[in-house]
């Protein structure tokens, strides 16, 4: 079983997350292990499941709800296909300090979307699902590929990149459409 | 029984014919790898047919700027859209927007 060695490394990460937007220099430095990786990906992936299902459940909006269900489809493939990897390098990812904190920022953004409803829910659901796809490509691109070792590994968070940054457009352009 | 036969043979030979006749002209194949339509940009005549096959693991449409048509094309699948009039038509990926390409339809 491979663990989790560096408390610190994942803090750092776990900042980044958390400041929207972080620049590259100040986590360039912390290097996550590969079970990190596959663990803060899988997490991201579940996390956009889960507020794309609670959009399902309170949006009446046509495209939000279009999105939505893009966000549930695409996040559960990308998510069968690592847990698939992770199973096949017989590699087991752990919970870390990102996950943690990737988990708990999703869980506070989630209690206050549950307050909204109308034009005001789909607004800022979709301007999260903006902010999260920026955050969670930004540490793809800048952090856990470069940092993945295992060729397998890296190849999927490549392909997974560019269907998030798709997610990233469609967002955007849907967010411009909202009032 | 006989006429039970009879209507077999009948449904049996439609279906044939229908699968020979469904397409018109030709079939024109675009690929999809790697979140990207292959080639982009393709000229097909009116009454050709194109068809997307996806090797990807998740699930595109080509949707067309026009909104002439929207194909779903689930993940390791093919999926098929006559082009009937001559012009220039753009499409995209809506669930991937950075998926785009062109289909200039030209007459028969």
């Amino acid at each position: 079983m491979l663990h989790i060695h560096s408390r610190g490394r994942s803090l750092g990460l776990a900042a980044a997350f958390i400041l929207v937007g972080a620049t590259v220099p100040a986590f360039a430095a912390d290097k996550p292990s590969d079970p990190q990786i596959a663990h803060i990906a899988y997490t991201a992936g579940a996390i956009d499941v889960k507020a794309a299902q609670q959009a399902l459940q309170i949006s009446k909006n046509e495209h939000v709800r279009a999105f939505a269900n893009d966000m549930v489809r695409d996040h559960t493939a990308v998510n069968d296909k690592a847990l698939a990897l992770v199973k096949k390098l017989n590699v087991t990812p752990e919970d870390n300090d990102t996950s943690k904190a990737l988990t708990k920022q999703a869980d506070e953004k989630s209690a206050e979307l549950a307050k909204l409803s109308g034009a005001a829910f789909d607004k800022a659901y979709v301007d999260n699902e903006v902010a999260f796809h920026k955050t969670v490509d930004g540490a793809l691109e800048t952090t856990l590929i470069p940092s993945s070792s295992n060729g397998e590994l890296k190849s999927l968070l490549q392909t997974g990149l560019k269907i998030f940054e798709g997610h990233l457009k469609h967002a955007e352009h849907l967010a411009s459409t909202l009032k | 029984m006989r006429t039970a036969m009879r209507c077999s043979a009948l449904v049996l030979l439609l279906q044939i014919a229908s699968a020979h006749v469904g397409i018109a002209g030709e079939v024109v194949q675009v690929k999809i790898n790697d979140l990207a339509f292959s080639p982009a940009e393709i000229t097909v005549k009116a009454g050709d047919t194109v068809e997307w096959v996806n090797n990807d693991f998740v699930d595109h449409t080509a949707t067309a700027t026009s909104g002439e048509w929207d194909v779903m094309i689930v993940a390791g699948q093919s999926a098929r859209q006559e082009m009937t009039k001559p012009g220039t038509i753009k499409y995209f990926c809506r669930a991937h927007p950075d998926m785009t390409g062109t289909i200039t339809i030209v007459n028969k």
